[in-house]
């Protein structure tokens, strides 16, 4: 055994998210994470799609017909959302790492936006995609 | 980038190290230049994706082979899942690096990430020139 052990009673540790109160840029930060992440699962179902078309008409006829389903509508619309919440994320720290708009009103302004701006270009997108079918 | 610190006196590196530009492993920076500049081409390639899908919605099986097979669109595809498999690979990375603390377990998942990128990003890729250098044969 090492001269030098740990010691063995719970030694307190430096704070973590769970003591601070919630604010919209450490929300949005955290928001940032969880659509990458499902992103970067969803990045498979493109990826299934694509081969679906490149094996045949009937392979792509079962991932058209599930793209189609309700369910399958759903998990696009939330996966549009998503992908645009991390696209103006992305664009919110490249103003960010420019320096701009880091004083508490504007920092407040650009992590709500990043929730309205997604969710009004979501429903633009769907809005357009339908009427001009 | 511009050197915006009030005193660079208070830094522990070395004048020389901050001339070279490099910290201890000779690429400190590289992943995080590379997720900006992927981020920045994934912003028009993403858009330009979602038009793609929105124009193959409800097609039937040959008009959504004609759509793909032409060249622009497949070029768009081909940059979209270059851009995007290497930002989702470095950005899972750090998330990986941030919450996964057993050691094992890190060095499995960060094996699985560039696995899983590099199956997405050649499936993708494949699946593309298929279906568009396809026709010509």
């Amino acid at each position: 055994m090492p001269p030098t052990l740990r010691p063995t009673t719970a030694q307190p540790l430096s704070p973590h998210l769970q003591i601070y109160r919630w604010t919209w840029t450490m929300a949005m930060s955290v928001f940032h994470r969880i659509t990458g992440t499902a992103l970067y699962g969803g990045s498979a179902l493109v990826a299934i799609w694509l081969v679906a078309l490149a094996s045949g008409p009937a392979a792509y006829g079962w991932v058209a017909w599930f793209f189609g389903s309700i369910a399958g509508q759903l998990v696009l619309f939330v996966y549009t959302w998503i992908l645009m919440h991390h696209m103006l994320g992305g664009l919110r720290h490249f103003v960010w790492d420019f320096g701009h708009g880091l004083d508490r009103e504007r920092r407040l302004w650009l992590a709500r936006g990043t929730l309205i701006g997604s969710i009004v270009l979501t429903i633009l997108i769907w809005a357009l995609a339908l009427t001009l079918r | 980038m511009v050197d915006n610190r009030q005193n660079t006196n208070l830094t522990m590196r070395t004048p020389r190290s901050r001339v070279k530009g490099l910290g201890a492993s000779g690429h400190g920076a590289s992943h995080w230049w590379l997720q900006r500049l992927t981020a920045a081409s994934n912003a028009p390639l993403m858009v330009a994706f979602v038009v793609v899908i929105a124009l193959m919605a409800g097609r039937p099986y040959a008009e959504a082979v004609a759509l793909m097979s032409h060249p622009i669109v497949a070029l768009i595809l081909i940059l979209a899942v270059i851009s995007v498999t290497l930002h989702m690979r470095i950005g899972m990375q750090v998330i990986i690096e941030d919450y996964v603390h057993d050691k094992g377990l890190k060095i499995v998942s960060l094996f699985a990430n560039n696995f899983y990128a590099v199956i997405v990003a050649v499936s993708c890729l494949y699946a593309i020139l298929r279906v568009s250098l396809g026709k010509l044969v």
